[in-house]
């Protein structure tokens, strides 16, 4: 039995500094969000009651635990602001994912069918930008997608309105925020198997009747399904909660649960709520984290 | 032979402009004369001349990097040892927390984890300011280090470090003088990596920093709420070049040892 | 389509100057070839010689960038991989790994308007020919090397091609195997009545599987017989040294022409030995090639002397100094007691040596 224990030990000798690390700053912080997300707002320094005191003893801690309860979720549930933050947020997850796959999976194909020399070019081509500042990149887009911006410009020069036209400011904006974005998260998942594909695969399939379409559709796609998968896991998770695109270039109509997580943080200072608002989103996102670990592990962890 | 439809290539061109036109378009018209910046008026570079008298702007430039350092630093040590713990059949008890811990992070909305870790320093009454942003980065940037050495442990000739074993070296030497030089480049990548995500990061920096901890993009970010200014593009130039020259270095340099 | 020859009536393969450019590079050049149906052919030559690019333009991977492959008299040029009634065994095998056996084999099937129970039927009646029933719902990743070398001829066989088109099909089994596999290939063809088109590197391998076999070198077709024929009388130094072990002697080329006895004046002497496919004109360089089995020990002769014996079992190979310090190889049947360092004397008939030009290699 010890000795069993010693070998445990032995083997945790090597993964022990990083899982209390990321127990200690990733796990332990859910925790605590999920706690003060049942606390009341105060004003107060932190501004929520009822707050944890060390030297209380037990005691502290039952009292702290009657005092938690669920006023925030019900506020949550009671505005409709919330409910549609979420759907928005859902809305743009799944709609600019589907984008993405559109554009992204013929870029890849084509990227992964280049002459072999080049594929080094593009792939630096497709990940210079994921190395540009991210906020950078979203910053850009405000001086081509406002009123009299140059997108507007263009359109007005080539005779297709005669008024500038509103994107700036609503959700079609966002969206292209969003696919310009996360266009290599996309791009380099799907590329990454495709490259790997035997093109012996495809011939073959030609050779035994089928047309380039069939051959497509019976080998080519299904098998890049796994990189397919990650690519689009990579990219619904962080959209979902994302901030700063729908904050830039979204109006105010385009809520999403990152947005008012952060207003309810940094506006009204209301942290209970702004947590309550992180749980939902966990929540929300807990089954496509989950499902994008197992993709991974196993994509890695295949011999 | 098996070349792509057309129809793809077409897709490639113009996802290549769909994705460097609005960069280009900054780039250029950070070297505008006017302050309106959607019309050219010739080119000149005065905006860049005014950086350097920013202040605050060369401050927030500098904490970002120290920030950056700090973090990537210690992301580097900790993701490391994560994927070398991860690595091949290893069995240990937590083996699938680990992995969960490891992958989660990378799609985690970032609102989430800067809230989260926000509060427990709060909760834990620890002070607000240069260090927390260190540890917080740190934490999300080592799964992506995890990430790209263990790729590159997965590619490593298994033979080579029993060869090292069997010609009587110790398990630390043989990590020392075989894995470790053979992982080199993708450690390398992983702390490059940790440092430019640590640089770009502003909305975990937004929740944890305290006073006289302001990072660029922070800084960046309160000016670019007031609207489009020829200043904010001229930064932006500067770090996409020096982000430019840098992946560049670094794939001259992969692509040389590959060789 | 033209002769009412029993059984197979297609499968008649024929290239007409075929030639394919890439870039700079000329893979294929100029490659005239008339095949038998039914019939096992080989293409024999080492890597990069255009052997592979000649079966990928029959396939349809390739377009010829000049002549034409008509198949049963039919142009193919412009038709599509899909639409040629010919099917290829790749290399690699190709397995689709998302599939099993049987959806493997059922691949071609499905890709015509054959209902479920024909081609149920067909892949049953496939996988029995290759003796793989038993393993129809595995993975191509859980099967033996031998077993996926099945699958994929199964595969390439379940839509009855006219022409089945084998890319080094036994390159990735060992050598054991290799040869037991060899067997049943042939057997399997010889049921089928299938024409064969084989490319390989190993000429062992082309002269257990060919009835003809086509030797390539650099784009060109050197030349095409069936085995016998290109090792009793090649037609150059490099396909002589291909198929065997050969002594080659060189000298100046006596009176005579394409099949006749011509004698060659070599370093030991006048020698006479057969032109099968004309050496060259009188005066010219050319050289002998002797089969080390058609050289006799004896007391007439070439002299020489015994250097060693080398005991191989079902023969002795012994090599032999001769005068002017070149050593020849004969091989011998067993039991005659010569030993090192005898003098001995080398004997031939000369319709066994062949004459050559000395010039291409």
């Amino acid at each position: 039995m010890t000795g069993r224990l010693r070998e445990s030990l032995r083997r945790l000798r090597l993964p022990a500094v990083p899982l209390l690390w990321l127990l200690a700053f990733f796990g332990l912080p859910f925790l605590v969000v999920v706690k003060i997300s049942l606390s009341d707002p105060a004003t107060a320094l932190p501004p929520y009651t009822p707050v944890l005191d060390w030297d209380a003893g037990l005691a502290g801690w039952a009292d702290v635990l009657a005092a938690l309860d669920f006023e925030n979720y019900r506020t949550l549930v009671a505005d409709p602001l919330y409910l549609e933050a979420g759907l928005t947020s859902l809305a743009v997850a799944l709609g600019a994912t589907g984008l993405l796959v559109l554009v992204g999976y013929p870029i890849a194909y084509a990227m992964a069918r280049a002459p072999k020399a080049w594929q080094p070019l593009l792939v630096a081509l497709m990940v210079i930008p994921f190395w540009t500042s991210f906020l950078i990149r979203v910053y850009a887009w405000i001086a081509i997608l406002k009123g009299d911006g140059l997108l507007n410009q263009a359109l007005m020069a080539l005779g297709l309105i005669s008024k500038p036209v509103e994107i700036l400011n609503t959700p079609a904006a966002v969206m292209i925020g969003v696919v310009y974005a996360y266009l290599p998260f996309m791009v380099l998942p799907l590329y990454a198997v495709l490259e790997r594909l035997d093109r012996g695969l495809v011939e073959a399939a030609r050779d035994l009747g089928a047309s380039r379409l069939s051959a497509f559709r019976t080998v080519t796609l299904p098998l890049s399904l796994p990189g397919l998968v990650a690519g689009a896991l990579l990219c619904v998770i962080p959209i979902t909660g994302e901030f700063i695109i729908p904050d830039l270039l979204g109006g105010p109509d385009t809520l999403m649960l990152g947005r008012v997580l952060w207003s309810e943080f940094f506006s009204n200072r209301d942290w209970p709520l702004a947590s309550a608002v992180a749980v939902v989103l966990l929540v929300i996102v807990a089954g496509p984290v989950v499902l994008f670990r197992e993709a991974e592990s196993r994509r890695l962890e295949r011999p | 032979m098996s070349r792509a439809h057309p129809l793809a290539w077409a897709a490639l061109g113009l996802g290549m402009v769909f994705l460097y036109g609005p960069i280009l378009l900054l780039v250029v018209y950070s070297f505008n004369a006017s302050r309106l910046v959607t019309v050219w008026a010739g080119f000149s570079t005065r905006w860049y001349a005014g950086l350097l008298d920013n202040g605050p702007l060369v401050e927030s430039a500098l904490v970002t990097l120290k920030v950056a350092l700090a973090s990537a630093g210690l992301a580097t040590m900790l993701g490391t040892l994560a994927a070398l713990a991860l690595d091949g059949r290893r069995r240990f008890p937590g083996r699938p927390l680990l992995t969960g811990l490891v992958y989660a992070p990378m799609v985690m909305p970032e609102v989430i984890t800067g809230l989260s870790l926000l509060l427990l320093f709060v909760g834990l009454g620890i002070p607000r300011g240069f260090w927390t942003i260190v540890i917080a980065h740190a934490t999300f940037t080592l799964c992506f280090v995890a990430v790209v050495v263990q790729a590159r442990l997965r590619h490593l000739d298994r033979s080579l470090l029993e060869a090292a074993a069997d010609l009587g070296a110790a398990p630390v030497t043989v990590f020392r003088t075989v894995t470790l030089p053979l992982i080199a480049p993708a450690v390398i990548a992983g702390f490059l990596l940790a440092f430019t995500l640590s640089m770009d990061d502003l909305v975990i920096a937004s929740f944890v920093s305290g006073p006289g901890a302001t990072t660029l993009p922070m800084r960046l970010y309160s000016q670019v709420r007031l609207g489009v200014t020829p200043e904010i593009n001229a930064i932006s130039t500067l770090l996409i070049g020096a982000v430019s020259l840098a992946v560049l270095g670094a794939s001259v340099l992969t692509a040389r040892r590959g060789r | 389509m033209t002769t009412p020859a029993p059984p197979p009536a297609t499968g008649r393969l024929r290239f007409e100057a075929i030639s394919k450019r890439f870039d700079t590079h000329l893979a294929v050049d100029g490659v005239d070839l008339d095949l038998a149906p039914g019939a096992v052919f080989c293409l024999l030559g080492p890597s990069g010689c255009g052997k592979s690019t000649l079966l990928r333009l029959t396939a349809g991977f390739e377009e010829p960038s000049a002549g034409r492959i008509l198949l049963d008299g039919q142009d193919l040029a412009g038709v599509p991989p899909h639409r040629r009634p010919v099917n290829m065994m790749f290399q690699s095998y190709a397995l689709f790994p998302h599939r099993d056996v049987a959806r493997n084999v059922a691949y071609g099937l499905e890709r015509e308007a054959l209902s479920r129970s024909e081609i149920a039927a067909r892949v049953a009646e496939m996988l029995r020919l290759v003796q793989l029933e038993a393993l129809s719902t595995r993975r191509p990743d859980q099967l033996s090397g031998g077993q996926r070398q099945r699958v994929a001829l199964a595969r390439a066989l379940a839509k009855r091609p006219r022409v089945l088109l084998l890319d080094e099909p036994l390159g990735a089994l060992d050598r054991a195997l290799r040869e037991e596999t060899q067997a049943e290939l042939r057997a399997l063809q010889r049921r089928l009545g299938t024409t064969f088109v084989v490319v390989t590197h190993d000429p062992a391998e082309a002269m257990v599987l060919a009835d003809r076999i086509g030797v390539m070198a650099a784009g060109r077709l050197v030349q095409v017989g069936p085995a016998a024929e290109l090792y009793e009388r090649p037609a150059t130094r490099y396909v002589a040294g291909l198929l065997g072990d050969v002594n080659l002697i060189e000298g100046r080329l006596g009176e005579g022409g394409a099949g006749t006895l011509r004698s060659l004046d070599t370093p030991l002497g006048p020698l006479r030995a057969f032109d099968h496919h004309g050496a060259g004109a009188a005066g010219a360089p050319g050289l002998l090639a002797l089969r080390p089995e058609r050289l006799t020990l004896g007391s007439e002769g070439l002299p020489g002397t015994l250097l060693d014996a080398t005991y191989l079992g079902e023969k002795i190979l012994y090599r032999v100094g001769m005068a002017d310090g070149r050593v020849l190889r004969a091989s011998g049947a067993p039991g005659a007691g010569f030993s090192a360092g005898a003098p001995v004397h080398l004997a031939f008939a000369p319709e066994a040596a062949s004459l050559l030009p000395a010039e291409p290699a």
